[in-house]
């Protein structure tokens, strides 16, 4: 077992909106991410993926609110720290944040250079421009970018290339984790191949020691990262290696999720694809006991009343459900 | 040569030598370039290719929102006849449109009811009954799984992205025209929402015949969905055929190129192609200069 880089207890965060009403978007979530791997997160819009990634960042600000648990990155505990302090010694050299429109990010007046010297700058790093050009450029060598996009603007690049600098922009300190918020959902599947296989040149290279991956598309994650844990209404509702969550998917979600998988592969065509009914829950009033409850086809009156606890199987892999694994499995194989 | 039993279906939309040209003289850009399509009555066809391709370009010139350059167009095998405003308007009864962002489809002003009587005003039933234009209501509604009892006087903000796009197909229930033109209705919308969507596209075909021309840059959705694909790069169709034919015994370098972009859950996903992609992207962006 690895070292672990993050590790994450029981952390709770909610917004208040503008009308002081509390929603409970990330509850109760525990994690961890040891050196060199990478985990994926999956779940439909408006589970609180994104909420997730921004509260492990511990960047809170209103309506975003710090709640209970810790967030421990390579042994720092960075939950009850200021974001002021948090800007200035955690974001960039231990975390780094890539959102769905990061190529956005790119103020179109300055030269890709002058966001690499900010970083620097930011950090209070000491160094000439030209060894900060220089190491810019060697990095970039690396990652496969052309040299010559550090003195130009954003505007003359592609949509895939602006996303690709600026993942090299925010990993260029080597931060020990790396968030990305569906870095590839915006771009074209060609620019998403060459996204991701820089993130994995990344990993590889030792720039970033793990990964975090948001996304809703799972034969991406599938082939990206190693475990994938389902989010559902702000809770982990299971959690597996990513071979295992795709072929043999346990709660009734991620059994869901993973129906609505599609890829170009024959025989694709004449199996169904199945839905799940309905939206997730508002998390103003989550609904009592199971959080799927109301939209699982298996769901009891126990489901309904009470919540199920967090249960570890076959070692590793974790799952929250009132039902029996065992129960579960059985209950997939009769349906096909 | 094999007999099929099948009936032989009626050309929807016939194009021959289309082109779009933007711009004149050393400035002119074609994106479309001398395209054959034999969209047939009934079927469900995608344009597959990245961005920047001409996809979109297309689906305009088919719906009659841009000028053809050169070419022609033929609609239900007469050549189609957009050139003056209320032409178009008898046109447009049979050819409507998804596009990919939900959020911006709408009127924000206009409350759902109106959204929808307005599908049935177009139709000629605006002076019908109160009754009858709510059991048609409530029936495009319940065909893409929506309650029409809790939409009333609601706003389309207060839905979600996929039960916006649904709404749409709810409008398109109620129109009910010749040609559905969805240009990438599903990529804004999440996976699980996704399969949804796809499903009623598919219901559209097999229960009022739609022609569906499904416009998309994942070659997984369009062989899950379509009858035929077409292939385009640079503007041009560069493949076609049935999905099977086209997408699971590709023919055409781009075609496989395509395939191997997409994550795959049963192959292993080759993503050392991938430098040789960076290389030529770099290539073009260097000409650029």
């Amino acid at each position: 077992m690895g070292k672990v880089m993050l590790e994450v207890n029981n952390l709770n965060t909610k917004y208040i909106t503008r009308f002081h009403e509390d929603v409970y978007s990330v509850n109760n979530v525990s994690l961890k991410v040891e050196e060199g791997k990478s985990l994926g997160i999956a779940g439909e819009s408006g589970c609180g993926k994104s909420t997730l990634a921004l509260s492990l960042m511990g960047y809170y600000f209103a309506p975003l609110h710090y709640m209970s648990g810790d967030i421990i990155i390579d042994g720092k505990n960075i939950a009850k720290m200021k974001p002021e302090e948090v800007r200035k010694t955690v974001l960039g050299s231990d975390i780094a944040y890539i959102p769905q429109a990061a190529m956005n990010a790119l103020n179109p007046t300055m030269k890709i250079i002058r966001f690499i010297e900010d970083v620097f700058r930011a950090h209070g790093i000491q160094m000439t421009k030209k060894e900060i050009y220089d190491m810019a450029r060697e990095r970039f060598a690396i990652l496969g970018l052309p040299e010559d996009i550090l003195n130009r603007h954003a505007v003359e690049l592609s949509g895939g290339m602006k996303q690709r600098t600026v993942i090299a922009i925010s990993t260029i300190l080597s931060p020990k984790v790396l968030i990305a918020d569906e870095p590839s959902s915006a771009l074209d599947v060609t620019s998403q191949k060459m996204v991701i296989k820089m993130m994995r040149d990344l990993m590889a290279k030792g720039y970033i020691k793990s990964m975090l991956f948001i996304t809703h598309e799972l034969p991406l994650l599938y082939n990206v990262t190693d475990d994938i844990m389902v989010m559902y209404a702000g809770q982990i509702v299971e959690r597996g290696t990513a071979e295992e969550m795709v072929f043999d998917p346990i709660h009734p979600y991620s059994k869901g999720l993973m129906g609505s998988i599609i890829v170009p592969e024959s025989g694709v065509k004449d199996r169904k694809l199945t839905a799940l009914p309905g939206t997730p829950p508002n998390l103003k009033n989550p609904p009592a006991g199971c959080r799927f409850a109301p939209r699982c086809p298996y769901a009891t009156a126990a489901c309904r009343g009470m919540e199920p606890q967090t249960t570890y199987f076959d070692g590793h892999r974790e799952y929250k459900c009132h039902f029996s694994v065992d129960k579960l499995r059985e209950v997939y194989a009769s349906e096909q | 040569m094999q007999v099929s039993n099948e009936p032989v279906k009626k050309p929807c939309l016939v194009g021959r030598g289309v082109t779009k040209t933007f711009g004149v003289g050393n400035k002119a850009f074609t994106a479309v370039d001398h395209v054959d399509f034999d969209f047939n009555e009934g079927e469900i066809i995608s344009i597959v290719g990245e961005s920047g391709s001409g996809k979109t370009t297309i689906s305009k010139m088919l719906l009659g929102l841009i000028s053809v350059t050169e070419g022609t167009i033929e609609f239900q095998g007469k050549p189609r006849d957009i050139s003056t405003a209320a032409k178009r308007k008898e046109y447009w009864k049979n050819i409507q449109p998804i596009f990919q962002d939900p959020f911006s489809s709408y009127n924000i002003f206009h409350k759902i009811d109106d959204v929808l009587l307005d599908c049935l005003r177009m139709r000629g039933l605006g002076n019908a009954p109160k009754e009858e234009k709510e059991r048609l209501m409530t029936e495009a509604c319940s065909f893409v799984n929506l309650k029409y009892a809790e939409l009333t006087n609601k706003y389309p903000f207060e839905l979600s992205g996929g039960q916006m796009q649904r709404l749409m197909i709810a409008r398109i229930f109620l129109l009910k025209p010749k040609i559905l033109m969805a240009d990438e209705p599903t990529s804004m919308i999440d996976a699980c929402s996704r399969a949804t969507i796809l499903d009623m596209l598919l219901k559209l075909r097999d229960e009022i015949n739609m022609t569906v021309i499904f416009i998309t840059h994942d070659i997984g959705l369009a062989y899950y969905i379509s009858d035929k694909v077409y292939i385009m790069e640079h503007g041009k169709f560069v493949e076609s055929g049935t999905a099977e034919e086209v997408i699971i015994h590709p023919k055409q370098p781009y075609t496989k190129r395509l395939l191997s972009d997409v994550p795959k859950i049963y192959e292993e996903w080759d993503l050392d192609t991938v430098d040789e992609l960076t290389a030529q992207s770099d290539e073009r962006y260097a000409k650029k200069k």
